[in-house]
């Protein structure tokens, strides 16, 4: 049947048709849809891990135990998860592993433009990349194949223009194959020194077997072009630009498998054309490669290693001209991303703004309390690093730490790599005060569940780990809790955590405001009379509030009534 | 056929997602190549987003680049402002009328711009606006925007009444059927 389907739900569909019984991931953003997607097939197990290393080495043992298996990622979760993948890649598999890793080219939801690409050469995994819905779904399935023939994971690499892109698919049936018994064989999964250094060879032999398979590979496919005065290589989401922008006019060689490339179809491919050029984002990984070769190629002289590239770019920058359409000579602001209206974090920023404290921040919907006017964040590095970093702060720092800064989390950061640095505090013993800001879900990645909340991602009740009692067990005797919406506790108590000299953990806790079961009392009633524009309700940046013509006004199609500008106001005009 | 651009433009939150899907399942219905594309994640949070639809014989790129889009369709007044160098020249451009202001013009840091309605009607294009506000609430909910903006764009498409129907019934959950079908109907009328 021919459907639309994005790049992930695309992804989702091929390691369903592929079999795929054990799918263990952590959300990130443009990564998350696959295994979304993929917990609805009932007949695939599917389960959000704490971080992206727990994920991958439950698929490994998945796998192990003979069940093809999977897990999904963004691109800076594939750091997390580096330390098993490295290895993984001398243990081989059992039955079929495959990891999906997503880029974010133009950072669109990210804090960083890393090319996962160089992993897949760090790792000496293959890494197939496809261009659309269709290929996303083929090259998902292919993947096993790969994975089982060549006794390797395999990476399946997405981009934020193919996994959140819909494109047409034609989907197939599921065949699942016959469990593979796992089978005890010490020299190859113990990998100790004796055992590893017998692997290695494997993993090179591997890879050279594997470069005979992509000299052949019909992923790896060259177009015919009119035009030879000029020969593009390319991946991904630059194919799809190439062919937008030049159709069929230059030859192309498309690359289905990115890692490792074949050598003589490149060579060969070079010679049919006067000029060879490489079209990828980011890094010149492919470009490099060709010039390993001997080969004189053109690729990032012409197009930059920063942002997405397009159909115009391409065109452009190959000698064609395009044209833009008609623009105001006007100012037009800009519109960021903010807290939504109702959001449980915005008062804790204003709190810990107004008391003039150092915020070591984190990766979540909270990391827009740096955007004015809240603007109270420091930093913001990684998953877990508010929390790690806050020690650091604390230990070295002297006027402007103790009692003067504060490490904020979600929930869902917190276990994925918080605890950590939470036991080092308790450990190490830092006079550090960590508030989790819990909203009970991972929210900036669309809602999805965690240890926290008491749910699994097929949306069945099960264990919820309970963030005081962890708090406790690793050794912080101060843990408290506020409702972010009183703001003059929240106060107090941020007061007396930062103050006292030994650790300390609060707990914001509220619900999403965007959560279907949350229940908002309904829009704030602004009154003119007695308002006297002082615009201390401006402050916490709520997209719901505005002064018109000198006078705060409520947007009631935004406003749901949480009341934290209500405490702002002397006046008693807003209620 | 040459591809077939249209850009929805909107702040995150407004619903254009359900406005691309719904759009998607009708041209694929209709036998075209599609290809609808989204942004997820940080800039859904009431900032500035874009969702591409391209249909066609064969359609490559799931953007749509500078110059390139037949229509835009604007959920909100400054966000039609921001993206009119992607509209082709004579392009057309149908755009909600309501302001929402951004949180640069909130924090006092830029002001709104005065008259873009007017001063977008200078341009080389179609501008074709309407209070879908208004028109939505009269539907029944200040969140179906998204149809009545859909139910403007049909005036333009040559698709029946019942295409536009069964797609939006395959898009809407049941329980909201009869207000966002209500809302189209106004913003055919309108």
């Amino acid at each position: 049947m021919k459907t639309l389907m994005l790049g992930n739900e695309a992804v989702a569909r091929g390691l369903y048709e592929a079999g795929c019984c054990f799918v263990s991931s952590y959300p990130g953003t443009p990564s998350t849809e696959i295994t979304e997607c993929v917990a609805k097939y009932e007949e695939v197990y599917a389960e959000w891990a704490p971080n992206e290393k727990v994920a991958l080495e439950a698929a490994l043992g998945a796998c192990l135990a003979g069940k093809r298996s999977f897990c999904a990622m963004k691109h800076v979760g594939l750091n997390v998860a580096a330390d098993p993948l490295f290895t993984i890649s001398y243990t081989g598999v059992n039955a079929g592993l495959v990891i999906g890793v997503a880029d974010d080219a133009g950072m669109h939801s990210s804090q960083n433009e890393q090319d996962s690409r160089h992993y897949a050469q760090a790792a000496k995994i293959p890494m197939l990349e496809p261009s659309d819905s269709a290929e996303a779904l083929s090259f998902a399935k292919l993947a096993y194949e790969l994975s089982e023939e060549y006794d390797t994971a395999v990476l399946v690499k997405m981009c934020t223009r193919v996994s959140h892109s819909q494109s047409v698919v034609e989907t197939g049936e599921r065949v699942l194959p016959e469990r593979k018994k796992y089978e005890k064989n010490p020299a190859k999964y113990i990998m100790m020194p004796a055992n590893a250094k017998s692997r290695h060879p494997v993993v090179e032999a591997r890879t050279k077997a594997l470069t005979a398979w992509a000299e052949t590979a019909g992923i790896n496919r060259i177009e015919e072009g009119s035009d030879i005065s000029c020969g593009i290589i390319t991946s991904s989401t630059c194919y799809q630009y190439v062919k937008e922008a030049f159709g069929d006019t230059y030859p192309v060689l498309k690359l289905g498998m990115i890692w490792p490339m074949p050598e003589k179809k490149i060579r060969d491919f070079a010679q049919t054309v006067q000029r060879l050029v490489v079209v990828e984002e980011l890094d010149g990984f492919i470009e490099t490669h060709c010039r390993t070769l001997g080969l004189s190629v053109s690729g990032k002289d012409l197009f930059s290693n920063i942002g997405e590239l397009s159909q115009n770019l391409v065109k452009e920058k190959l000698g064609g001209t395009v044209q833009a359409g008609a623009s105001l000579d006007e100012n037009i602001p800009a519109r960021p991303p903010v807290m939504c209206a109702g959001c449980p974090h915005r008062s804790i920023f204003y709190v810990l703004k107004k008391l003039n404290l150092t915020v070591l921040g984190d990766i979540g919907c909270y990391t827009l309390g740096a955007v004015a006017p809240l603007g109270a964040i420091d930093t913001t590095v990684c998953m877990g690093a508010s929390v790690s970093g806050l020690h650091g702060f604390v230990k070295a720092g002297e006027e402007e730490s103790a009692g003067k800064a504060v490490a904020v989390i979600g929930d869902s950061t917190f276990i994925h790599s918080g605890v950590t640095g939470l036991i080092n505090i308790a450990y190490n013993e830092s006079d550090s005060t960590v508030i989790i800001l819990d909203n009970s879900i991972t929210g900036m990645t669309g809602h999805q569940q965690n240890p926290t909340t008491g749910y699994n991602l097929k949306g069945d009740p099960c264990t919820k780990i309970d963030l005081e009692s962890l708090c406790r067990a690793v050794g912080i005797n101060r843990v408290r809790v506020v409702d972010p919406y009183d703001m003059e506790t929240c106060q107090t108590v941020i007061k007396e955590e930062v103050a006292a000299k030994e650790p300390s953990v609060i707990i914001s806790r509220r619900p999403c405001a965007l959560l279907k079961y949350v229940k908002h009392p309904g829009p704030i009633c602004s009154d003119p009379e007695k308002c006297k524009g002082c615009k201390a309700c401006m402050n916490i940046g709520c997209p719901a509030v505005s002064m018109v013509d000198g006078k705060a006004k409520i947007d009631n199609t935004l406003c749901v009534g949480c009341g934290v500008c209500k405490q702002l106001c002397k006046f008693d005009a807003l209620g | 056929m040459e591809t077939k651009n249209i850009m929805i433009v909107g702040v995150g939150g407004q619903g254009t997602l359900l406005a691309s899907k719904l759009l998607g399942r009708l041209l694929l219905g209709k036998g075209y190549d599609v290809k609808v594309s989204e942004v997820h994640g940080m800039s859904q949070r009431g900032g500035s987003v874009v969702t591409y639809v391209r249909w066609g014989d064969r359609v490559s790129s799931p953007i749509i680049d500078k110059g390139q889009a037949d229509c835009i369709l604007s959920f909100e007044l400054l966000e039609a402002a921001r993206y009119t160098e992607y509209l082709k020249p004579g392009g057309r451009i149908i755009v909600n009328s309501q302001q929402i202001n951004p949180m640069p013009v909130i924090a006092g840091m830029a002001d709104y711009p005065e008259n873009l309605g007017e001063k977008l009607g200078t341009l080389e294009m179609h501008v074709d606006a309407l209070d879908a506000l208004a028109l939505a609430e009269e539907a029944g909910s200040s969140k179906a925007v998204n149809l009545v903006l859909m139910g403007r764009l049909a005036k333009h498409f040559d698709f029946t009444k019942e295409e536009w129907m069964d797609a939006i019934e395959q898009s809407v959950p049941p329980k909201f059927l009869e207000m966002n079908k209500k809302a189209f109907e106004l913003g055919l009328s309108a």
